[in-house]
């Protein structure tokens, strides 16, 4: 098999009994990138010099028979959205075009202490608001498995750069299915790890009560290896939770007996596409094979995951994104032409006489603000500020934003009554394949309803996962997703490896042209 | 003559509490830098950046409600206050909304002259938030330029709100006086108002009886209020304002008009004057801080906190009064100068034995000295125990308390002890028979004064001390008066 089609845990093999170099799975990552990216577009800047400086450090380390840290010189593609030192951290928007962080996340950090070749950055919705990767500043990304079609959203570079073949770990974020959605459109595995079990330092934040930063790979070992990685307590971010982080890759080959697997009975309703659901059942059959048993459970509160959903996250993100003000860093709008719009406005005002327009005309600096974020946001950005400041103000706070929290409770304990009988939910991951660029644009009510199935999981702060399940008549791929009570990553990714030992969906790759 | 009202004032202060480092990173508080030199990326507000809080805070803070009689609820949470403002780079504030750490209490206040009764103000709340940085406007050559210093962003600060107990400016006044006083004492602020440590508003509006009973007039809330002395004079130009307002418009609280303003006091003019606002009230979309945990407070926390409080001011002031037989204005006196002082009092006290003549020497004496030398009484050249001897000699009348002074001036110039600042000077007690010779000698050299005072004069004596003094400098007038006296009366 070649170095871009080895999963990481079989590169790091080749790496330790010297069958293969950090430079040479760099160099061939970096081939793959070029032949491929112009038209899949998952990355939105490649370290070429710095990948290979880095490869060529670490394997001149390993040559010398001193310590190399545990992903051992193995390419990772980074979502945008990462502070990485002295290098642009963009997010996806022009905001942030030319933001060079001056610290890195910590996520980043432990990375690098882990010797991982950081090789790109990869494509996003805007500010990780959307499904689809439609949302980014700085164009679209493809699904591999059909250029026409979006790779899922909003870590949709990160799972098509896994699917294209170009990286063999990925890392994104997941504030309502932004890792596992993407994952199962491209055909890759993704994780949501529990809420705090990954520290959220230096992640610019989208709703900050409910992101969480998550492995991508092509196989649960790789995911097992990435999360061993990242996981753990971090005194930066007072929402982790320390807790000591499993040895996930030693555990992983041990198969979970008397594994009791739930269906959600409200997952399996409308909306759900035919193919989708076959295939989610066929995996549930899988695993029946292998000894579990299958029960259907209710969630009664799950169809309020989307409305919630969708009230506190823009809430959160109205006020986490208010920094972007133009003040202090990042766009800031062309100030010369703003005083010169400024300045005719005025004089029109002045030679109509209308005071009354003229007392309310901004001051310079609310028009500095007004013009900054009006050209440093994408409509997607403006829309969820918009509805979220909504939410929040006065008269309508208890309505909207309060309620919302109490309905999150509700959902929470929906799952702490689910896992009292199962230890794993099992489901798909969104209703139907990936769809064409373009098909809901204009329909952001469609573009939220993806989010059916996978809100749930941030709202509850559970782990959830995302696993390749089969392919669509259209030859599009299909996920499974398994959810697991908190801190309970080590079941689903000994599930999710259950799972490839009995099938190979995972190992199946597009055919790029 | 004016309509009878009751004036009703509110405060709310705002304290830098004394934390080396900032409330949720770990820049310093320093005051004083060069401007942008104590900032990291957390407190400029970049993306990614997360709050981590500092312990230290709350437990400055919790003394401070524990002093101030409050309730602390065993669970808090932090919230964001949003708003938009170039020194406040996050585009909300960290601060407490409807959980703050702690409520209701009270802070008693009096005065020592007697100008109002002694009573409780009642505390609403105090509860922590960050500060936002500081903007300078600068307007140069027709183009508004404001610069921003985001060195005070993320201090701690305590909001203290009390209820709208106060009944006057005066009252007011040593609310402020009291709490800063307590403050102090506890260490958990400087409480420096020059350094913006302690910043004050005050809401004050006035209910007024008419035949139609009691109406309320537009609360206002005043700001820039630089002293305690401005936030008096301020109070009071309100009054006065207020009154005449009322009396030309009768507009009422919630009626046409009648809506909450802000003014700002102008310390050159001293006056209060409009401040722009907004024709709606602000809203600042209060939801609780994602990016922080709730904070849980336990019983042992509580208890060791309060234990730590040490001897506030008024149960100090008690104590003096009860154990040194001092009048409150003098207990007061101390009290205020701050825990070292009183600390030097009553070292003093304890070693001359009289608390009431030692109160009037710290008082006058050692108080002037301090203030004349801007100096803590801790750069006090002269010791308590150096002090006290002095005290005993004036107290027995083997000095007079006049020449004493001069002693304690002599003492505090030259830095050395009594007996050698008073040979120093020459000067020498006067023993019991060299007086009362003295005084012989005198009566005999002049019979016309003699016989003044037989014939009842009583102010003749006034030569024979003049003369007295001249032969000996360090007689003291009030004996050769009393000597003299009895020794006419036995001729």
């Amino acid at each position: 098999m070649s170095l871009i089609e080895s999963t990481a845990t079989e590169l790091l093999g080749q790496l330790q009994s010297g069958r293969t170099t950090a430079v040479e799975i760099a160099a061939a990552c970096l081939k793959q990138i070029d032949r491929h990216d112009a038209k899949i577009k998952a990355f939105l800047r490649v370290d070429r010099d710095g990948a290979l400086a880095r490869a060529a450090e670490i394997d001149a380390r390993r040559k010398a028979g001193k310590p190399v840290g545990r992903l051992g010189g193995l390419p990772v593609a980074v979502k945008d959205l990462l502070c990485t030192k002295g290098q642009r951290t963009t997010c996806g928007s022009r905001m942030l075009e030319n933001f060079r962080p001056p610290y890195d996340a910590t996520v980043i950090a432990k990375l690098r202490a882990a010797d991982a070749v950081l090789i790109g950055r990869t494509n996003m919705d805007e500010f990780a608001m959307g499904g689809s990767n439609e949302n980014s500043a700085f164009g679209l990304t493809h699904n591999p498995w059909d250029l026409t079609r979006i790779p899922g959203g909003s870590s949709g570079g990160a799972a098509a750069s896994l699917a294209a073949s170009m990286v063999p770990l990925s890392v994104g974020s997941d504030t309502g299915g932004s890792v596992r959605q993407p994952a199962g459109f491209c055909g890759v595995l993704g994780m949501k790890p529990t809420y705090g079990r990954v520290s959220r330092y230096g992640l610019v934040a989208f709703a900050s009560s409910l992101d969480q930063i998550g492995p991508l790979g092509r196989s649960a070992e790789d995911i097992a290896l990435l999360l061993e990685v990242i996981a753990g307590g971090d005194p930066l971010d007072s929402t982790s939770v320390d807790r000591p982080v499993p040895k996930y890759t030693e555990s992983i080959a041990r198969p979970l007996e008397n594994l009791r697997i739930g269906l959600v009975r409200e997952h399996f309703g409308e909306g759900l596409d035919a193919e989708v659901e076959a295939a989610v059942r066929e995996a549930t059959r899988v695993y029946q094979s292998l000894g579990a048993t299958v029960s259907e459970l209710s969630m009664p509160h799950g169809k309020y995951a989307v409305a919630t959903y969708y009230i506190i996250a823009p809430c959160e993100a109205s006020s986490n994104l208010a920094r972007y003000d133009g003040a202090h860093y990042g766009h800031r709008t062309d100030e010369k032409a703003m005083a010169v719009e400024l300045a005719a406005q005025r004089k029109a005002l002045q030679q109509t006489g209308d005071s009354r327009k003229l007392e309310a005309l901004d001051n310079p600096l609310i028009r500095m603000y007004r013009r900054t974020r009006a050209e440093g946001f994408g409509a997607e950005v403006k829309r969820r500020i918009m509805i979220g400041t909504y939410a929040l103000s006065a008269g309508y706070y208890d309505a909207y934003y309060l309620k919302a929290l109490k309905v999150r409770r509700l959902i929470r304990q929906d799952y702490d009554r689910a896992f009292e009988q199962v230890d794993l939910i099992a489901g798909p991951v969104a209703p139907t394949p990936a769809f064409e660029i373009g098909e809901k644009v204009d329909d952001p009510l469609a573009m939220y309803l993806l989010d059916l199935y996978t809100a749930s999981a941030n709202l509850a702060g559970i782990a959830g996962m995302s696993i390749p399940c089969g392919l669509s008549t259209g030859g599009l791929p299909i996920g499974l997703q398994l959810q697991a009570p908190p801190f309970e990553e080590e079941r689903l990714l000994r599930a999710a490896h259950m799972f490839q030992q009995a099938t190979d969906w995972h190992t199946r790759r597009p055919e790029l042209s | 003559m004016s309509t009878p009202h009751k004036v009703v004032i509110g405060l709310e202060v705002h304290v830098q509490l004394d934390t080396r480092t900032k409330l949720f990173c770990s820049c310093s508080t320093q005051f004083g830098a060069p401007p942008n030199t104590q900032t990291c990326p957390l407190c400029i507000g970049m993306p990614g950046t997360l709050p981590v809080m500092n312990r230290r805070a709350l437990e400055l803070g919790m003394k401070a409600a524990l002093a101030l009689n409050c309730e602390i609820p065993r669970f808090t949470k932090w919230d964001r206050k949003n708003y938009y403002y170039p020194d406040l780079p996050k585009g909300y504030q960290i601060s407490q909304f409807d959980l703050p750490m702690s409520c209701d209490g009270y802070l008693p206040i009096s005065d020592a002259k007697g100008r109002f009764e002694p009573k409780r103000v009642g505390i609403i709340r105090a509860h922590l938030e960050e500060d936002a940085g500081k903007s300078m406007h600068a307007e140069a050559a027709g183009k508004a330029d404001s610069r921003i210093d985001l060195n005070r962003c993320g201090t701690p600060l305590l909001e203290i709100v009390s209820e709208p107990d106060m009944r006057s400016a005066e009252e007011a006044k040593a609310f402020l006086t009291e709490l800063k006083l307590l403050l102090v004492y506890l260490g958990v602020s400087d409480c420096n108002m020059q350094e913006g440590s302690l910043r004050v508003d005050a809401n004050i509006n006035l209910h007024v009886d008419t035949s139609e009973g009691t109406k309320a007039t537009p609360i206002v809330e005043v700001k820039n209020m630089n002293s305690f002395r401005a936030v008096e004079r301020a109070l009071a130009y309100e009054i006065v304002r207020q009154t005449e307002a009322w009396e030309e418009t009768h507009t009422e609280l919630g009626g046409p008009g009648g809506f909450k303003t802000t003014r700002g006091w102008d310390e050159s003019a001293q006056v209060t004057r409009p401040q722009r606002t907004k024709e709606e009230s602000s809203d600042y979309r209060y939801f609780p801080e994602p990016d922080l945990v709730p904070v849980t407070v336990t019983e042992d926390q509580i208890e060791q906190s309060r234990q730590s409080l040490g001897e506030l001011p008024a149960a100090l002031r008690t104590r003096l009064e009860a154990t040194y037989e001092i009048t409150p204005y003098d207990s007061d006196v101390l009290v205020n100068q701050g825990r070292a002082l009183v600390d030097y009092y009553i070292e003093l006290a304890e070693a001359c034995g009289d608390g009431k003549q030692a109160a009037n020497w710290v008082q006058q004496d050692v108080l002037r000295t301090l203030n004349e030398r801007q100096i803590p009484v801790e750069q006090f050249p002269v010791s308590a125990a150096a002090l006290a001897p002095l005290l005993e000699k004036v107290r027995c009348g083997k000095l007079d308390a006049n020449r004493g002074r001069e002693v304690l001036a002599g003492m505090v110039e030259l830095g050395r002890g009594l007996e050698d600042v008073m040979r120093e000077m020459g000067i020498a007690e006067v023993d019991d028979s060299a007086l009362e010779t003295l005084c012989r000698e005198l009566l005999e050299a002049n019979p016309k004064i003699v016989a003044d005072l037989k014939a009842g004069k009583q102010k003749a004596v006034g030569g024979l001390i003049g003369q007295a003094k001249k032969q000996n400098p360090n007689v003291n007038p009030g004996k050769v008066r009393q000597l003299c006296l009895e020794l006419v009366e036995k001729m």
